[in-house]
C-alpha cells in the first residue's frame, strides 16, 4: 500500500501555507508551479495585511469590526461564516508570519507598525515596506524549503497542471501536468488535489497581474465539472500605472501614507501641476466622501477616476487618461520609509521621481473576486468547523481551492489588505480538513494505473493535435490581445447589457478561431508557444462565465457596475417627501436583494456556461444598503435602521452585536 | 508624459527598433545570433520588444523562426525571472527601458541570456544552483511549528531597517552572473541516470562551487534574527565550507549589479568577520 500524497498546484502565499501545515501534520506533498514559487504573482502585492491589533482594540475595534466591514465592503455577497473566521483568524496569521521573520515596519518602541487602508476607519494593515506581499512569500517559501530539505515536500517548478484526473465516481484522484522545460506529459496521482493558481487578468490582456495569472488552471478545473462561483466579480484597481506591456500597480498604501488624489479644476488645464493653486485643485473624493476621503474603497474610487477622466473630461493628460495621485506634501524620509519600494517603481519604469512630482495613475484590472465555488462547514458560533473536510472544497470531491482562485471570502469587492490574509489562512486552515478527507478515502497510489494513463493519453493527445496543426492561420498573441481588448471594454468599470451580449458573441467566435491557432514551435524542447497557446484556448470558458454573469445580473454591487440598474439618489429636499422617498429606496432595495443577493454558480456544459443562483448565508449578518456617497444617504439610514430594528426584535438569532454607523 | 526632456527624444524617435539575440536551441547546442526587428512604441521595455518578437516569429531577413523563449512574471522588478544581459550588462529585462538603451546604441539592442548559468533554450536559463545555495545556509527560521504561539520577539526599528533591504533579494541571480568567482557548473542528466540520482550529483557538484553574495547576505539576515540564530553556526559551517565566504574576491561587482541596491558587500564583511572569529572559536573548543 502507498503513502499518503496531496498535490498543491500553485507557490504564491495560499499554495505554499497549505504545503507547509500539510507537511507540518505529516503528509507528504507534491507542489508544483508554473515558475520557481519564490516568483509566484503575490510578491506584487504591496500595501499589506489586515487584522485587529491590540492598538485598534483600545481605539474600539475587534474581530467583529472586521468581519462587518468586510461584509459591508464586499456588499453582503459573501457567504458569512467563512469570512467570520478568516477575521477572527487574522491576529494569529499575522502573529505566525512575525515568528516567520517577516521584517514587518516597526514603531519605535518595537511593535509591529499599522497603517490605514480603504474601507475602515481603524488602523488595521501591517506591513514590510511597500513589499508586503514579497516578504510574506519568501516566510512561507523559506519554510517551504526547510520542508523539502527535510523531505517532505518536493517541488516540480516550471510545471504547468493540465487538469484534475477523476475517477469513475466523480472524485478527484490527481491531475495531469507538463514539464514546460521537457514537455514531458505525466500524471500525479493524489488523495487530494489543493489548486491555489490565483486570478485570471491575463483575460483582460493588460491588468495588473504577473504572466502566470491566465486563469487557466481553474478553467480546467471548471471544464472537467468544478463550479465557478462570481465570475462578473472583477475588481478593478483605482490607481495604476499605464504601460505598454503591464499596468503596474501603484498601491492604495500611497492613499493610506496620505496621498491625495486630485484634478486641475479647469479642462486641459496644461500647467504644471505644481505650479496650480490649492484653490484650483480638485480633490474629488474628499469633497465627495468627506468621511472616507481618499480611503474609499476600491470600486467606488476607480468608479469616481473612471468618471473624472471619461465623462468629466478632467484627465491631466490629454493622450493617457489619468489623475494625479499626490505625495509630494510628505516628507522624502518618511516616504521613502513607508513606500520606497512602490515609488522606485513608479521612478524606475515612468523616470519620474514621484517624491518631487505627482504621479498620474488610471485604473485597472486587479483582482478576482469570484473563482472556483468552494463549500464550508459551519460551527455554532458561525464560523468555521476546524478540520471539516468541506472546507474550501470545491464541487468535485477530494478537489480543494484556496487563495485568489476561490469565491468565497471578498464578495462584490475586496477590501484593501484583505487578500493576502484571505490567501495565507484558506491556506492554514484547509490542512487538516485535507487530512480528515484522506482519512477515509482510498489511496491513489493504490488505484489502477489504467485510469491515469488514460488521463495522459488524453492530455497527450491535445498537444499533438495543437503542434500538428501547421495549416492553422490564427496567432494565439494576437487572438489573446483581441479577447483583452473585448474584455476591457464590456466587462470592467461599467457594464452595459447591449455592449455584454454583443461581447459574448464576439468571444464566441474568437473562441472558435482559437481552436484553429498555428504555431510558431512545432518543437519538443521549452515550446513557450504551445503552452501560451493551451492558456489562451482555455481562458474562454471563463471569459464566458464573466460575460454572461455580468449580463444576467441587473443590478449594482460592488465592483459590478450597471447604471442602467442602479439604485438613484434621492431627489425630494422636503422632508416629509424625502422620507417618503427613502421608505420607497428601501423597498426597492429589499425587491433587489431577494433577487440578487445570491451567489452567481456556473458549471460547464461543454460549450457554454450554464448559470444558477444560490442563497447566501447572512447567519450572522443582516444585508443593509452600501451608501457611500449616495445624495439622502443620512434619511436612507434612519429609515433602514428603524426597519432593522423591527426585524431584530422579530428574530433575537440574527445579528450577534448591535451595530452602530453603516458609512 | 511630460517629463522633462521628452520631447527633444521625440524627435529622434525612431520607428523600428533592432534586437540582437543570441539564441540556443538547446543545452550543449551552440549558441547564433539572430537579428529581428519589430516596431517602436512609446514606453517600451525589453518584455514587449520580446512580446513582438514571439508574435511575430520571424527574422529581420523574413525568416520564418520559432519564437525566442525566456522568463518573465511579475513585469515589475520584483519576481526575480526576466534576468539576461542586456548591452553588455546583467539585469532585469522589465525594468530596461527601449529609450535608454537607444542611448547606448541608436541601431541595436543586444540581448544574451546569464553566462553562469546553464542554457536551457535561448534565453532561459536553469538558476536551481540559486535555490540549492538557499537550502545550503539554512536560510529560515526554525520555528516549532504553525500553530498560534503568539507573537514573535520584539524587533527594534534599527533592526527591521537594517534586515529589511536584505529581505527584499528576489534571488534574480544578477550578483552572481557579475562575480568573477562565480564560475558555471552544467551537468547533464546520463541516460541510465535516475532523476533522484541526477539531483543528488548536481547538487554535490554545486555544493562545492562558490556559494556566492545572495547566500552570503541572506546567511547573515538569518543570522542576524532573534530566533534565526539558533541555528547560526549550522550556517556558518555552510559560509566556511568549500565554496564558502573564503572564496570571495573582493571584486565588488555583486554590489554594482543588485537591482535591489542590497548591501551585499556589507553582508559579505559581515559574514568573513563571523566566519573568522567561528573558525577561531572552533580550534579552542577542541
Amino acid at each position: 500500500m502507498g503513502s499518503n500524497r496531496v498535490l498543491v498546484v500553485g507557490g504564491g502565499l495560499a499554495g505554499l501555507a497549505a504545503t507547509m501545515k500539510l507537511a507540518e501534520l505529516g503528509v507528504a506533498v507534491d507542489l508544483l508551479s508554473l515558475t520557481p514559487v519564490k516568483r509566484s504573482h503575490s510578491v506584487c502585492a504591496q500595501g499589506g495585511i489586515n487584522s485587529v491589533s491590540d492598538m485598534t482594540r483600545q481605539e474600539g475595534d475587534d474581530e467583529w469590526k472586521h468581519f462587518d466591514d468586510t461584509i459591508y465592503g464586499g456588499d453582503f455577497l459573501q457567504n458569512q461564516p467563512p469570512v467570520k473566521e478568516m477575521t477572527y483568524w487574522a491576529p494569529k496569521v499575522i502573529d505566525l508570519m512575525d515568528r516567520l521573520g517577516v521584517t514587518f515596519n516597526r514603531t519605535p518602541e518595537g511593535f509591529i507598525d499599522r497603517r490605514r487602508f480603504g474601507g475602515t476607519l481603524y488602523k488595521r494593515t501591517a506591513f514590510a515596506g511597500a513589499t508586503t506581499g514579497q516578504q510574506l512569500l519568501y516566510a512561507l517559501d523559506e519554510q517551504v524549503r526547510r520542508r523539502e530539505s527535510e523531505g517532505l515536500v518536493k517541488k516540480y517548478e516550471f510545471w504547468d497542471f493540465l487538469g484534475p484526473i477523476l475517477d469513475d465516481n466523480g472524485r478527484c484522484v490527481g491531475a495531469t501536468a507538463q514539464d514546460m522545460v521537457t514537455m514531458q506529459i505525466r500524471d500525479f496521482p493524489a488523495d487530494a488535489v489543493v489548486v491555489a493558481t490565483g486570478g485570471n487578468g491575463l483575460i483582460y490582456g493588460r491588468s495588473t497581474m504577473s504572466v502566470f495569472c491566465t486563469g487557466s488552471a481553474a478553467s480546467r478545473c471548471f471544464q472537467v465539472g468544478a463550479r465557478m462561483g462570481n465570475p462578473e466579480f472583477i475588481q478593478v484597481h483605482p490607481t495604476a500605472i499605464p504601460g505598454a506591456d503591464k499596468l503596474r500597480l501603484m498601491s492604495e498604501s500611497a492613499r493610506g501614507e496620505g496621498g491625495r488624489v486630485w484634478v486641475p479644476r479647469k479642462a486641459n488645464d496644461s500647467r504644471y501641476p505644481k505650479v496650480i493653486p490649492e484653490n484650483e485643485r480638485y480633490y474629488f473624493l474628499e469633497e465627495r466622501f468627506p468621511k472616507y476621503g481618499n480611503l474609499v474603497p476600491r470600486d467606488i474610487a476607480t468608479r469616481e477616476i473612471f468618471n473624472i477622466c471619461v465623462n468629466e473630461g478632467l484627465s491631466v493628460d490629454p493622450l493617457r487618461m489619468s489623475v494625479y495621485l499626490d505625495l509630494t506634501h510628505i516628507p522624502r524620509a518618511e516616504l521613502d520609509r513607508k513606500l520606497g519600494g512602490i515609488l522606485e517603481i513608479y521612478e524606475k519604469f515612468q523616470g519620474v521621481d514621484p517624491r518631487e512630482e505627482p504621479m498620474k495613475i488610471f485604473p485597472a484590472v486587479h483582482y478576482s473576486m469570484g473563482g472556483l465555488w468552494v463549500n464550508y462547514e459551519a460551527n455554532a458560533d458561525g464560523g468555521l468547523l476546524p478540520g471539516s473536510p468541506k472546507n474550501q472544497a470545491t464541487s468535485v470531491p477530494g478537489l480543494y481551492a484556496i487563495g485568489e482562485c476561490d469565491y468565497q471570502y471578498h464578495g462584490a469587492n475586496r477590501l484593501g489588505a484583505n487578500s493576502l490574509l484571505s490567501c495565507i489562512f484558506s491556506g492554514l486552515f484547509t490542512g487538516p480538513g485535507i487530512v480528515n478527507w484522506i482519512k477515509g478515502n482510498r489511496v491513489a497510489s493504490d488505484l489502477p494505473k489504467s485510469l491515469y494513463e488514460k488521463a495522459v493519453a488524453v492530455q497527450e493527445a491535445r498537444h499533438k493535435k495543437l503542434l500538428s496543426n501547421t495549416a492553422g492561420d490564427e496567432n494565439p498573441y494576437l487572438i489573446h490581445q483581441e479577447l483583452g481588448d473585448i474584455m476591457t471594454r464590456a466587462a470592467t468599470v461599467v457594464r452595459d447589457n447591449k455592449q455584454l451580449s454583443e461581447s459574448y458573441a464576439k468571444i464566441c467566435q474568437l473562441s472558435d478561431r482559437a481552436s484553429k491557432c498555428g504555431l510558431s514551435d512545432t518543437g519538443s524542447w521549452t515550446n513557450q508557444n504551445v503552452i501560451f497557446t493551451k492558456a489562451v484556448q482555455d481562458m474562454f470558458p471563463v471569459a464566458k462565465c464573466i460575460l454572461k454573469g455580468a449580463l444576467q445580473r441587473d443590478e449594482s454591487r460592488g465592483a459590478h457596475f450597471k447604471p442602467a440598474f442602479s439604485m438613484p439618489n434621492l431627489t425630494a429636499t422636503e422632508p416629509v417627501a424625502k422620507r417618503a422617498e427613502a421608505e420607497g429606496w428601501c423597498d426597492a432595495f429589499e425587491a433587489n436583494n431577494k433577487k440578487f443577493l445570491k451567489s452567481t454558480v456556473c458549471t460547464w456544459n461543454g460549450n457554454e456556461p450554464d448559470i444558477s443562483y444560490e442563497d447566501i448565508d447572512t447567519r450572522l449578518l443582516p444585508p443593509r444598503p452600501r451608501l457611500y456617497g449616495l445624495v439622502g444617504a443620512e434619511v436612507i439610514e434612519q429609515v433602514w435602521k428603524e426597519r432593522s430594528a423591527v426585524i431584530a426584535a422579530k428574530n433575537p438569532q440574527s445579528g450577534k452585536k448591535q451595530l452602530t454607523g453603516t458609512t | 508624459m511630460i517629463a522633462p526632456g521628452n520631447e527633444a527624444s521625440a524627435k529622434r524617435r525612431p520607428t523600428k527598433v533592432n534586437v540582437r539575440i543570441l539564441r540556443q536551441d538547446g543545452p550543449g547546442l551552440p549558441a547564433y545570433w539572430e537579428r529581428h526587428q519589430v516596431d517602436y512604441e512609446p514606453d517600451m521595455n525589453v518584455i514587449s520588444v520580446l512580446q513582438k518578437v514571439a508574435a511575430q516569429a520571424k527574422t529581420s531577413d523574413g525568416l520564418k523562426v520559432a519564437p525566442v523563449a525566456w522568463d518573465c512574471g511579475c513585469l515589475e522588478e520584483v519576481c526575480g525571472s526576466c534576468t539576461m544581459v542586456i548591452n553588455g550588462r546583467v539585469r532585469q529585462s522589465c525594468s530596461a527601458l527601449v529609450d535608454r538603451l537607444l542611448e547606448d546604441d541608436a541601431n541595436e539592442i543586444e540581448l544574451r541570456p546569464m553566462t553562469k548559468f546553464p542554457v536551457i533554450r535561448d534565453l532561459c536559463i536553469d538558476r536551481s544552483r540559486l535555490f540549492r545555495s538557499l537550502e545550503r545556509v539554512k536560510a529560515w527560521v526554525p520555528v516549532d511549528g504553525y500553530y498560534d504561539m503568539g507573537p514573535g520577539p520584539r524587533i527594534s526599528r534599527e533592526e527591521q531597517e537594517q534586515n529589511y533591504p536584505l529581505s527584499q533579494c528576489m534571488s534574480c541571480g544578477c550578483c552572481l552572473d557579475a562575480c568573477p568567482q562565480f564560475t558555471k557548473i552544467e551537468i547533464q542528466r546520463q541516460p541510465a541516470e535516475t532523476e533522484a540520482d541526477y539531483t543528488t550529483r548536481k547538487n554535490a557538484s554545486f555544493d562545492d562551487g562558490f556559494i556566492g553574495a545572495h547566500a552570503i547576505s541572506q546567511a547573515m539576515l538569518f543570522n542576524a534574527h532573534p530566533v534565526g540564530k539558533i541555528m547560526a553556526r549550522e550556517r556558518l559551517d555552510a559560509l566556511t565550507s568549500a565554496g564558502g565566504v573564503q572564496d570571495c574576491g573582493n571584486a565588488q561587482n555583486c554590489v554594482a549589479v543588485c537591482p535591489k541596491e542590497i548591501p551585499l558587500t556589507t553582508s559579505i564583511a559581515r559574514a568573513g568577520r563571523a566566519a573568522t572569529v567561528y573558525a577561531i572559536k572552533k580550534i579552542f573548543d577542541r
